[in-house]
């Protein structure tokens, strides 16, 4: 039987280094196919996070040869097996043990986004056309793939001035619902930082489902942030009228 | 020993944060209550995520002539009428509500013409019932539950997992558990507990369950004393994928057929006209299931062991829309196009039709102060479940045990924790680490995984059975003296220790009732015993601890009131 052999991460908060082993290779095998043999055959303590196993949950992201992967997904045939298969957690989050990274700090994002709030009154018939937009936008598994190859928060790790492609998906999905009353403009541009993503559409290339963040997420919720903020002609009148920039 | 632990106080204190446990939450918070959530996994990754195919309502914006009669009636034929007749009504009536109130918080169905909730055609659904998101409804569900929880600020105890029930005499007293992350203990106060934990499925081999299906909440409840019921009734999806192995079991949703896909065995018979010529592919899940299996052991199965699944006489863009997840998992996991070709199918242990026994008005179990919602409760699906009728039941039980569990709170004073039963708990969940050179986990699951598969499986019979309960005491015994690796970081060796105990409980429960129960009813089937019997269609088989014995008695069944009698009887 075919053999793979795997370097995967193994440490803590303090550290680590990766550990070598070798796996047996099934037709149609996955990466966390072969996590779970290291786990049952020779560590069983290798922390991995995993739930459905079928690409719906979005838990069991790591970096496979470097490329941010969900394992359940990441066929072992499309591996080259001439070399060992590397497998580490994603680098922008702290590691807690092995595979398993510390990713409560999405969790305090998500608080900030203000709720989903139709207007009083509102008749509840809506047009697939309508929400076809929005229905990408809730695709999203929340596997912190995007967030995890931002350079914003990869590479210049500004957690505290900036939301991430995942919470601009998720605006987007408010701010583009049909039935939505509220602006969250202001947040986008002062809290969640918009203005940070230079649009390289790294977040997009990840995507296990495959949403158009830059395109039809990020890009359209920046002009809005311009038309709020920046258009010259509203500011105008905004200054005639008295009008506060931004008031939701 | 001196255990070190922190402790939370909570009115309402819910395990399991998919579905039911969400709503129990919302239920539990309108009422004032404090509530606190605690779950194996990260928020939202829950079972709940999986489901696919849509929530069964009866809000008649497809079929008019649709309502809760219908689905009434539906539910209780689908479950061979062991189903517990209130539950069948509350459910069929209170569903549609429970949709659009979703639909209020923000959740966007797939939408008719007209500009209503669409829905779909499922299995033993009279009508197209079911509300959906493509292929994707679970995960619509869970996020808007999610989203209108941390607005309204429930505590949520993510990856944090409970391993014993705390009592102050009869009542529950609250929950010991611990984090994962750390491997520290944790001590929960509480004046109610919601079980809402789910199902078993990881008992055996092929499954459409995550790990974390391990049967905690029936287990921890049956320790505290609570009823189990129907644990005979197992439902195994006739639809998972079989090639290539390491997929074995994902699930291939009922919507393939609800969306007009046809079953054929390796001749191209489409083989379903001898199970259930009237409904055919459409029929309920347990005949389905029978079907496939049935035409593979009579050797015209597919290359693999499974039935052919074909949906691409329908135009691939409409496939590529309505079904958007089959079309990638098969893509990418199977090398198939199944705009192009059928899918290789075969039945996976889906879901679990038993579970703690609970009042139907109010979700409450028959120990005092614990409730129990979802999967974990019994009642709703009798002998088997119709497809789209679990969501609808997360939403509807799970809402009447929060509003119970808090209403109950309300009325008693907090109850004291008995610190020995702190200790005991540490103590068991310790053990393992002190046992040197015992068998790894892993190893005592796979053999599990085995036994169930081979023995508790989709046909039964006696002697199988009475194997199977011996090969459950050898699998005990070796639990009892397993040993775990490494830290208390983080460990998953050391969490499957704690799950097999309940896994293994849950096992005999399931063993034990197949046996007594000599006929075939919906999900069970008996070889020896294959028509249905009725004298046992007017018992539900109970599981109840007694010391440390596994008990097995009889409770019967519900009549129903001589109006909803004739309603189910009506031919349609």
């Amino acid at each position: 039987m075919a053999e793979a052999v795997f370097e995967v991460f193994r440490g803590d908060r303090k550290g680590g280094q990766p550990a070598t082993y070798r796996v047996p290779i099934a037709p149609g095998m996955v990466v966390l196919d072969a996590l779970h043999h290291i786990q049952a055959h020779q560590a069983p303590d290798l922390a991995v996070r995993w739930n459905c196993k079928a690409g719906k949950c979005g838990s069991c992201s790591a970096e496979v040869n470097g490329r941010p992967r969900l394992t359940c997904k990441t066929r072992m045939d499309a591996l080259p097996l001439d070399k060992p298969v590397t497998v580490q957690p994603m680098k922008a989050f702290p590691v807690i043990k092995d595979l398993v990274t510390d990713v409560s700090w999405n969790y305090r994002v998500n608080k900030k986004i203000p709720p989903f709030e139709p207007s009083p009154g509102t008749e509840w018939k809506m047009y697939q056309e309508d929400v076809d937009r929005v229905q990408e936008f809730r695709k999203c598994i929340e596997c912190f793939l995007c967030q995890n190859v931002c350079h914003v928060l990869r590479e210049h790790e500004e957690m505290e001035h900036f939301g991430g492609p995942r919470f601009f998906v998720r605006v987007a999905a408010l701010e583009m619902h049909p039935m939505d009353s509220r602006s969250r403009t202001r947040m986008l541009k002062e809290d969640l930082g918009i203005g940070l993503c230079n649009i390289t559409k790294c977040c997009t290339e990840v995507c296990p489902e495959e949403i158009h963040i830059t395109d039809n997420a990020i890009i359209p919720l920046k002009e809005r942030v311009v038309d709020e903020f920046y258009d010259p002609v509203l500011m105008l009148v905004r200054k005639i009228r008295g009008v506060k920039q931004g008031s939701d | 020993m001196t255990t070190e632990f922190e402790t939370h106080d909570h009115d309402v204190l819910i395990i399991g944060a998919g579905g039911a446990g969400l709503r129990a939450a919302l239920g539990a918070l309108a009422q004032g209550a404090k509530v606190g959530v605690v779950c194996k996994s990260l928020l939202g990754k829950a079972h709940t995520v999986m489901a696919e195919g849509g929530i069964a309502a009866a809000m008649a914006n497809v079929d008019s002539a649709d309502d809760w009669r219908t689905h009434f009636r539906d539910t209780m034929r689908g479950g061979k009428m062991l189903n517990n007749w209130r539950m069948a009504q509350i459910h069929a009536q209170e569903a549609p509500e429970r949709v659009r109130e979703l639909e209020q918080w923000g959740a966007l169905f797939d939408r008719t013409e007209d500009g209503q909730i669409l829905q779909r055609a499922f299995g033993g659904h009279t009508f197209r019932r079911l509300c959906h998101v493509g292929d994707r409804t679970g995960l619509e569900m869970i996020r808007t539950l999610q989203d209108r929880g941390v607005q309204l600020g429930i505590d949520v105890y993510m990856e944090c997992t409970i391993t014993r029930l705390l009592k102050d005499g009869d009542h529950v007293a609250g929950a010991f558990g611990y984090w994962r992350e750390q491997g520290r203990f944790i001590v929960f106060r509480a004046k109610s507990i919601v079980m809402a934990t789910g199902g078993i499925g990881k008992a055996w081999k092929i499954t459409s369950n995550s790990w974390e299906y391990t049967g905690d909440g029936m287990a921890l409840a049956y320790a505290a004393g609570a009823e189990l019921m129907d644990m005979e009734f197992v439902q195994f999806h006739p639809t998972g994928m079989v090639w290539p192995p390491g997929v074995q079991g994902i699930l291939v949703t009922e919507a393939v057929r609800g969306e007009g896909g046809v079953l054929r065995n390796k001749l191209g018979e489409r083989f379903m006209e001898k199970y259930d010529p009237k409904k055919m592919e459409l029929s309920t899940r347990d005949v389905v299931a029978r079907a496939i299996y049935t035409e593979v052991r009579e050797g015209r199965g597919t290359e693999h062991g499974g039935a052919y699944l074909d949906i691409s006489q329908k135009p691939a863009d409409y496939v590529k829309k309505k079904l958007p997840s089959m079309y990638h998992q098969f893509k990418e996991l199977a090398d198939v196009d199944i705009t192009k070709g059928p899918m290789e199918v075969g039945p996976t242990c889906h879901y679990m039709m038993g579970g703690i026994r609970v009042d139907a008005e109010t979700a409450k179990s028959s120990v005092a102060g614990l409730f129990a919602a979802g999967e974990a409760a019994a009642g709703l699906h009798g002998a088997n479940r119709l497809g789209g009728n679990s969501l609808s039941d997360l939403l509807v039980f799970g809402r009447r045990a929060g509003l119970a569990a808090a209403e109950h709170a309300g009325k008693i004073s907090n109850t004291p924790i008995d610190s020995g039963q702190i200790e005991d708990s540490a103590r068991e969940m310790l053990a393992p680490f002190e046992r040197k050179n015992g068998e790894s986990p892993y190893t005592i699951h796979r053999d599990l995984q085995e036994t169930m598969q081979n023995l508790v499986g989709i046909f039964r019979n006696k002697e199988d059975l009475i194997r199977a309960l011996e090969e459950l005491e050898k699998l005990k015994e070796r639990a009892g003296r397993l040993s775990v690796e490494g830290s208390r970081l983080f460990n998953p060796g050391w969490h499957l220790a704690q799950d097999l105990k309940a896994m293994l409980t849950v096992s005999a429960a399931v063993t034990h009732s197949a046996l007594a129960r000599e006929e075939s009813r919906g999900a069970h089937s008996r070889i020896d015993h294959p028509g249905l019997d009725a004298t046992w269609g007017t018992k539900n088989n109970m599981i109840v601890r007694e010391g440390s014995a596994m008990t097995l008695r009889q409770s019967a069944v519900p009549e129903l009131p001589a109006d909803l009698k004739q309603l189910v009887a009506e031919e349609k």
